[in-house]
């Protein structure tokens, strides 16, 4: 999988891990991959409304050791 | 997902311009225009002379509540202000302050800072606010 851009969100607490992918999206073309790693546990729901709600895919999403990945197609 | 949200922010405590800050930014990246509207101690939080101090929080905050919320500053949680500055940087969201407050306390537009956009009557509120949905911190 090819990664444009990497976005670290950890110890970042709600809303910042969404405004930090919004910022992201933002540098990268349509087509490409980001992936945000963050540790707020808030960030599951709220990256799945995101994605749904702005038109962007979150194509994989995991979980281990207390962080949560996403991996988000920009629209 | 357009629908303007336009928050009424009354107070002026810490935590509760930290509410605000997050609902308009969390609105912002969802891609929803954002109307701040600052009335009494939410516009009076604004003062360019000011704006970075201690603004204390809402009575039930206590000892206990007090200690919580220090220690997260302390740990580097982001303040409103920088929220709201994110919000603006990411989004479109627009302060305005309520004249009538601005008038109670004597200021220009020019006393504030440059977070605040504009200085509008609730006439101007209303019709900026359309159908969207209406929160009042």
């Amino acid at each position: 999988m090819d990664i444009k851009l990497k976005v670290d969100a950890s110890g970042l607490s709600c809303p910042l891990p969404i405004l930090r992918a919004t910022q992201g999206m933002k540098t990268i073309a349509p087509g490409e991959l980001m992936e945000v790693v963050a540790t707020d546990p808030g960030s599951v729901k709220d990256m799945a409304a995101w994605a749904g709600s702005t038109g962007h895919t979150l194509v994989e999403q995991d979980s281990a050791n207390g962080k949560f990945r996403f991996v988000l197609r920009h629209k | 997902m357009d629908e303007t949200i336009s928050i009424v922010l009354f107070s002026g405590t810490d935590d509760k311009l930290m509410s605000a800050a997050t609902l308009a930014a969390g609105a912002a990246a969802l891609g929803k225009p954002v109307k701040i509207f600052l009335q009494y101690w939410g516009l009076n939080a604004f003062r360019a002379a000011g704006i970075d101090t201690d603004h204390g929080l809402a009575p039930e905050a206590g000892e206990v509540g007090k200690a919580a919320v220090d220690a997260a500053a302390r740990a580097g949680m982001a303040t409103w202000m920088q929220t709201l500055r994110m919000a603006k940087e990411l989004g479109e969201v627009d302060i305005q302050a309520c004249s009538a407050s601005m008038d109670i306390f004597k200021l220009k537009q020019s006393d504030l800072d440059p977070l605040v956009d504009g200085v509008e009557g609730v006439a101007a509120f209303y019709i900026n606010a359309g159908e969207g949905q209406i929160v009042f911190i």
